[in-house]
């Protein structure tokens, strides 16, 4: 079944949402430590990748399947994905008035280390790590006390999307338009938290609808996604090809979809 | 997503298992010669029988409201048993050594250990089941400061000046038909005094316990604090799962004199029956405390339980610059009623008050808030802040807000906000997309929307109602 130097490995992926057909036969494969890029139209299914692979409801796996290390996703509740190592970072950031941001935060990994049979941080030690976590992302410590998103800004919300991955140390991030409505310097410091982070094991899918958050994360694999399937597959210079020349050129070719129709 | 949210909330009600404790209770039945009889088991001075008497002509002449948001069979108070006591308290236990271990275990098993040397250091406690004061602790610690801690039926024997001076001062006999009945056959609760300028040493607090079976709790509590003195009192309120409805109706009234502070909270969490609205205990309760000049007030609550709820703390602030809050976060479920909030009577210069209520409704319950801000003409400069915010959980339950502002002084400033808000797809959404359970995560957002009050509530108290809700972190870091 699933090749063991594959993390990430999606079959021939249907999926629909509110009984409309978003996905459309998506393929991938990814290995420990690879970042790949999805870039594509507005409406292509780049948001429902991740929302689909994470287990949100309202979106229906029609067909295929989906293995993170080996594990059938698509059996595992929402919470025990996020435990075997999917991460999602938001495209919008939801607020939860009065809850922390540490408080967030630690129950978040106390759940995630309980999963995997570990022993829970002390505050103190907790405390310590967010601490840091804080620093790599250019927050303010200030900010563990706010409320979860509370009365952040976009750039700030990003920044704390970043900071919970890098407490909870997934195996695999996907981040969702994570660029979209920041400025040049927000961007670089939502890079820099990635790049980081990144190492032999952890992967990243990266969706984006712009080539340039693709100048400071740099993927070792781009795809196109169109109509709810990959169409075409490059390098990191497919996205220069894209930016200069828009999507508009990929759908003068017909896909096998449409030649059937 | 209805469905976790359900389950989360569907929680065992801990509080539910009976004691097989041997109890003398008084038969079903509601006339003078009941109240004599009450008079007579608690050997009362021929005054306080009298004063009974006359509140349950008073009573006899009303008629139950139904004004409030609420929809219950009327009470049959005839099929009420007033007086139950466990038969180890007949003659009175000297010590605790004295008292029945399976009165010790049913508070231990709350997680209210009554031995001293295992209590929590700081907080002295009144333990009152059904009818009578069990036991107080740390009596002769309180003493020493000069600090009256005691059942009020002992306190109508010892203090009778103190009692007659004050008793139903602040909710007078006739307030209303619920504290009516109170006065006529109220059994025991506790009675407090804090002395000119003195700084209550420790925590004041009072479990009380509903066992017997059909019987009805009414409880009277009584706290003077003199001048400029300080207390701080904690209520907690627990009774077995049972399949017949239980009346509980007390009567709170609070002194404090020039200077003085009291702060009051309460975690109330008795019976609210079954998930089908079977059983539970009906809690009328009249709270009320007056302030005098410079005086402070302060009622936190934090109300899970009951299958009904009608109760609004209330302050009457009469000297000037004096300051009542009222703190509230009620929680209903299943099919929970409550009709709660305050009433805040300015009457003095300057004085001030804060009212925040967070009411939280799930299931199929309905969670009203009902509250009312009077500026007397002579309120000059009087300020009210009231903030009321209503969080839903599901789609079937009801949140409802009933506020009354009545302004005499076009010097007074009374402000008012409102918010509701629901758990919303997105919030549950991050938290199990972080790992978190269904449960885990509820409780956390439940929690989040009521920070503000549980910030108000002594530690040890902060603690029980985070647990009341779910809730492991609260307080532990930032």
């Amino acid at each position: 079944m699933s090749n063991e130097n594959v993390l990430l490995s999606i079959k021939d992926l249907h999926a629909s949402v509110e009984e409309k057909n978003i996905l459309k036969g998506l393929n991938l494969d990814i290995k420990p430590g690879e970042v790949h890029a999805i870039m594509g139209p507005n409406g292509a299914g780049k948001s429902t990748t991740g929302y689909v692979l994470s287990g949100r409801d309202g979106y229906e796996v029609d067909s295929g399947s989906a293995t993170l290390d080996g594990q059938d996703l698509f059996d595992m509740d929402v919470e025990e994905r996020a435990r075997a190592g999917l991460f999602l970072a938001f495209q919008y950031p939801v607020e939860i008035p009065g809850v922390s941001n540490l408080e967030f935060l630690k129950v978040s990994v106390d759940s995630q280390r309980e999963a995997r049979g570990e022993e829970a941080l002390t505050s103190a030690e907790f405390l310590k790590l967010a601490k840091e976590a804080c620093k790599q992302v250019n927050l303010p410590v200030s900010f563990l006390k706010r409320g979860v998103n509370e009365g952040f800004s976009g750039g700030e919300k990003k920044r704390n999307e970043i900071m919970q991955m890098i407490l909870l140390k997934p195996k695999l991030c996907i981040l969702d338009e994570t660029d979209s409505g920041l400025d040049i310097d927000a961007m670089q410091v939502v890079a820099n938290g990635v790049n980081s982070q990144r190492d032999s094991e952890r992967s990243f899918i990266v969706v984006t609808h712009y080539q340039r958050l693709l100048d400071y994360i740099k993927p070792d694999f781009v795809h196109v996604l169109a109509d709810g399937k990959i169409v075409k597959s490059g390098d990191a210079s497919l996205a220069k090809e894209l930016e200069a020349q828009g999507y508009a050129w990929l759908q003068t070719e017909p896909t096998e979809d449409e030649i059937e129709d | 997503m209805t469905e976790q949210i359900d389950k989360a909330l569907a929680r065992e009600y801990e509080a539910g298992f009976v004691s097989a404790v041997e109890s003398e209770t008084f038969e079903p039945g509601l006339d003078e010669d009941v109240i004599r009889r009450i008079s007579e088991v608690k050997g009362e001075p021929e005054w306080m029988l009298e004063w009974r008497l006359k509140a349950f002509r008073v009573w006899q002449e009303m008629e139950e409201p139904d004004w409030a948001h609420l929809s219950y069979p009327k009470i049959d108070l005839q099929s009420v048993s007033y007086y139950s006591a466990p038969k180890s308290m007949k003659d009175k236990p000297k010590s605790l050594d004295e008292v029945d271990p399976e009165l010790l275990r049913t508070y231990e098993k709350l997680g209210i250990p009554l031995v001293e040397q295992q209590m929590l250091a700081g907080i002295a406690v009144d333990a009152v089941f059904d009818s009578v004061s069990v036991v107080t602790t740390f009596r002769e610690k309180l003493e020493e400061a000069g600090v009256i801690f005691c059942p009020i039926s002992e306190a109508v024997h010892k203090y009778p000046d103190l009692i007659k001076k004050y008793i139903g001062s602040v909710v007078p006999t006739k307030d209303n038909y619920f504290a009516a009945l109170n006065c006529a056959v109220f059994t025991d609760g506790s009675f407090v005094y804090i002395p000119k300028g003195t700084r209550c040493p420790m925590e004041l607090s009072t479990y009380f316990r509903i066992n017997e079976q059909n019987t009805g709790q009414f409880e009277r509590t009584l706290i003077i604090a003199d001048e400029g003195s300080h207390v701080s009192y904690l209520e907690g309120c627990t009774a077995p799962q049972r399949d017949e409805n239980q009346l509980h109706a007390a009567v709170v009234e609070l002194v404090a004199l020039d200077n003085a502070e009291i702060k009051y909270s309460t975690v109330q969490n008795w019976y609210p029956g079954d998930e089908d609205g079977k059983g539970g205990i009906y809690n009328f309760v009249t709270k009320r405390g007056i302030c005098h000049t410079n005086a402070k007030i302060s009622w936190t609550q934090v109300e899970t339980g009951s299958a009904v709820t009608w109760k609004y703390p209330s302050c009457v602030l009469k000297g000037d610059n004096s300051i009542g809050e009222f703190y509230s976060v009620a929680l209903t479920r299943g099919r929970q009623q409550a009709d709660t909030g305050t009433k805040m009577i300015h009457i003095g210069k300057n004085t001030k008050s804060t009212i925040i209520s967070k009411g939280i409704s799930a299931g199929k319950s309905n969670n009203s808030y009902r509250g009312l801000v009077r500026m007397n003409p002579g309120a000059e400069g009087a300020r009210n802040f009231t903030q009321c915010d209503s969080l839903l959980i599901g789609d079937q339950c009801g949140a409802h807000t009933f506020p009354y502002v009545e302004s005499r002084n076009p010097s007074a400033i009374v402000e008012h906000e409102a918010t509701t808000s629901k758990v919303s797809d997105d919030q549950m959404f991050l938290c199990r997309q972080r790992g978190v359970d269904p449960e885990k995560a509820v409780s956390m957002i439940v929690n989040g929307f009521c920070k503000e009050v549980f910030k108000e509530l002594p530690m040890e108290f902060a603690v029980e109602a985070g647990k009341l809700l779910e809730i492991s972190l609260e307080g532990s870091v930032g």
